[in-house]
């Protein structure tokens, strides 16, 4: 392995002089990526090791420009160290593969590389990587214009005037600067170098700086703005920007980790350990350790972590609330609660199960909206859940969660239900979406054995989705439906007639594709109330626990938790499956699969 | 000198030939490429290099698609039966073998081996030990055991035949040049 002293760019003629650090196990590729890269006039430091590679990036803080790094390492996956090179030392990194599958690019794409390369590779492809760096510090530059600027200019007042302008300036000719890089102006201002230049110091994320950050973020919750995190973490020479950037890059991570969490529990049958490590508290407030993965997971559960084909859109929502209800960690609590409560109360009414993914954290913002989904006219949405959800929760959680609550006694606040009244076959369809909150009430399962209990509720979860979709449609009374413990309503649900899956999908499509006027209205109802419905949601479980197992919320809560995480991930693995069986329109719901459905139904109170 | 110019001549005609059928592709070019004054042993080099770990990952993926077998044979063997008792083993073994091989050999194991020999293949254009890798895989995913094995043997065999081409045409062009 080659290795540089501590070098600085040289300053003359960007792009020469770039310092690159090459990444692979294969020795072959290692030394022609640094024959070529040599050639194009780089300083090249090869590495075999990804851990290696780490430690070196660590170590130099400031001492390479761009990572370029292999898919399929055997120590470390190339995808984790993309993530820890983006999270903590902010350099571009550039995937290669012999693979070039979409999906992979893809992954890497989400994963925040810059670029992603076949092998074998080209000179001219090695050419042009310079562009990532310049591209990467033009935008830290107009960052620091934007976020500083303003920031001095706020506050520091008339005082500070002429600095902040300079400082703008400088902004300003930085980006001209590339014109004038362009033309060949050698300029050597110090004041506002080319960009190319530019080394506004780099903050290294260091692995104790980023527990603080992590520390910080847990504190306020994840949704809070990066002055807190900057004053709580304490350090003098941070700045504000530093960390919202940072901040962003940590919640674009939380939210991988989740899908992958939950695709792997969707298809893996459900890590119930995994899921149970965290309480629902700490959902979504982790570092990036395992441990956070977990809980991570385990809050966004919820979240799309199915690959159902969900519109872009929806998914991409979905994303962002999850980084945004990942910090409500009280609400989501609230709301497992409400949905679990539901669950009960309309257990005694109603026919269909009701699912409420208790997606943790974020769920809870979806999960209100979720359960507006419902149309069964004779179980009446839980309203107060309705309104706290925000509606596009019900966009993207559409294909896993869609509020089937039937509850025959109308709730004075909710008033999506009326709504829905005139979807029969939506109702049939979101009854079908089984929430996994009635079936964690259903499912009798000792509060104190959380971890038996998300085992359990795991393959529970799994095949009550599966047959189940038949369950939610299925016309059981409402008693049979509503037990506290996930455990009894799973194997509830498998008394049920299983409704095809389709069923299910035909839902969380034709939900999604719903025109919902109503729904849309009510959604903003929903949106609006989240604190006080969740409060809501939490006496109504209080009051309606029927069989008094409804344990403490934590508890059950936990419980329900794992277990909407499961159902999630039972619901997420469903979609995929059946996703040809749906194509089914809300708006023309097909005559033919509505009518299986409403005969086994139902329904009703 | 004439020698010399037929020598040229056949190392041409060789090389073409390799391209032609596939034994090496594009990326062979690239490397002759890099090739220069500062490096005049780069192809030589990387391609030594190449030999070298391929040898190695060979081993591993012949090995991880025999995995077991070998324990059941030293598990008889140190209960020293007699020799009915033995041959009566064996069978069963035999048998329990041909029926759980597949659970017992790790594809993903084989799958990431072969993934590693592809890319290594491409690097010096090793075109058909390529494409033999990528049926390979295909096998691995389906975890067919048998055509795994068949197609190992496919991707040695065209290993063994690029690197004795190559080997040769190394020598020559360094006679050469």
């Amino acid at each position: 392995m080659e290795t540089n002293g501590f070098s600085s760019p040289r300053p003359d003629a960007f792009p020469a002089g770039l310092r690159v650090l090459v990444v692979d196990d294969d020795p072959t590729w290692l030394k022609i990526l640094e024959k070529m890269l040599k050639k194009c006039s780089y300083e090249v430091t090869t590495c075999n090791l990804a851990r290696e590679a780490l430690d070196l990036l660590r170590e130099r803080k400031d001492g390479f420009d761009i990572v370029i790094s292999d898919v399929n390492m055997p120590d470390m996956d190339g995808f984790k160290l993309l993530e820890h090179v983006g999270l903590e030392m902010d350099l571009p990194v550039i995937m290669m593969s012999v693979d070039g599958e979409t999906s992979r690019v893809m992954k890497g794409v989400q994963h925040g590389a810059c670029d992603y390369l076949l092998k074998p590779i080209r000179m001219k492809e090695l050419r042009n990587i310079w562009q990532h760096v310049f591209r990467k510090r033009i935008q830290e530059v107009k960052d620091i214009e934007s976020h500083e600027g303003l920031e001095e200019i706020q506050m520091m007042g008339n005082s500070m005037e002429q600095s902040d302008d300079g400082y703008l300036f400088c902004g300003v000719d930085l980006i001209s600067g590339k014109k004038r890089k362009d033309t060949d102006n050698k300029q050597d201002d110090r004041h506002y170098g080319d960009p190319s230049s530019v080394k506004k110091a780099r903050v290294v994320w260091t692995v104790e700086l980023h527990q603080k950050f992590v520390k910080a973020v847990n504190q306020f919750g994840f949704d809070i703005g990066p002055k807190k995190i900057l004053d709580s973490m304490g350090v003098p020479w941070l700045t504000r920007e530093n960390v919202a950037s940072h901040l962003q890059k940590y919640r674009l991570y939380l939210s991988r980790l989740q899908k992958e969490n939950e695709l792997k529990a969707s298809f893996g049958g459900m890590k119930q350990s995994d899921i149970s490590k965290d309480t629902p508290g700490n959902v979504c407030l982790q570092n990036s350790s395992n441990a956070s993965r977990n809980s991570v997971t385990n809050g966004s559960s919820g979240i799309c972590g199915s690959k159902v084909p969900i519109k872009n859109v929806d998914s991409k929502i979905c994303v962002e609330d999850m980084k945004v209800a990942s910090v409500q960690m009280a609400e989501p609590k609230e709301a497992l609660i409400g949905d679990i409560t539901d669950p009960q109360k309309s257990s005694n009414s109603r026919t269909g199960l009701n699912h409420s993914f208790g997606q943790i954290g974020l769920d809870v913002k979806y999960e209100p909206k979720i359960l507006t989904q419902y149309s069964w006219t004779e179980v009446p949405p839980v309203q107060f859940e309705q309104e706290h959800m925000p509606h596009f929760q019900s966009q993207s959680w559409s294909t896993e969660v869609r509020p089937v609550h039937f509850k025959p006694e109308q709730k004075p606040h909710v008033q999506s239900e009326s709504s829905f009244s005139h979807l029969p076959l939506a109702r049939n369809h979101i009854q079908v979406d089984c929430r996994t909150e009635p079936i964690l009430s259903h499912h009798p399962i000792p509060s104190t054995n959380e971890k038996d209990k998300r085992a359990d509720i795991g393959p529970n979860c799994i095949k009550s989705r599966r047959q189940g979709i038949g369950i939610v449609t299925s016309v059981e009374s409402t008693a049979q439906l509503f037990s506290v413990q996930p455990k009894s309503h799973l194997t509830h649900c498998k008394e049920f007639e299983p409704i095809p899956c389709s069923m299910w999908n035909m839902k969380n499509h034709s939900l999604e594709k719903i025109p919902l006027n109503d729904v849309d209205s009510s959604q903003r109802n929903l949106i609006l109330g989240t604190g006080s419905g969740f409060r809501l949601l939490d006496e109504e479980l209080r009051r309606y626990s029927p069989q008094g197992d409804f344990h403490p919320q934590n508890a059950g809560f936990e419980n329900i938790e794992s277990f909407d995480y499961s159902n999630q991930g039972i619901i997420a693995d469903i979609p995929p499956l059946l996703y040809d069986s749906l194509n089914f329109d809300y708006g023309n719901p097909s005559e033919t699969m509505e009518y299986p459905v409403i005969d086994q139904g139902l329904f009703i109170a | 000198m004439e020698v010399v110019g037929q020598l040229q001549k056949q190392y041409v005609d060789f090389i073409t030939s390799l391209f032609r059928e596939a034994y090496l592709d594009d990326q062979y070019v690239q490397l002759q490429k890099l090739q220069d004054d500062s490096n005049p042993e780069f192809v030589v080099e990387v391609v030594s290099i190449f030999f070298e770990d391929s040898e190695k990952l060979l081993n591993d993926l012949a090995s991880s698609l025999l995995v077991s077998i070998s324990l059941f044979w030293v598990f008889i063997l140190c209960l020293r039966p007699s020799l009915l008792l033995m041959v009566v083993l064996f069978f069963l073994l035999f048998l329990f073998q041909l029926y759980s091989q597949q659970q017992v050999v790790d594809f993903k194991k084989v799958d990431g081996y072969v993934h590693q020999f592809k890319g290594s293949s491409s690097s010096v254009g090793a075109q058909r030990v390529k494409n033999a890798c990528v049926t390979l895989r295909n096998f691995c995913e389906e975890k067919n055991l048998d055509g795994c094995s068949r197609y190992l043997n496919l991707v040695k065999q065209e290993f063994y035949l690029v690197k004795n081409k190559l080997e040769t045409l190394l020598r020559v062009s360094i006679t050469l040049w």
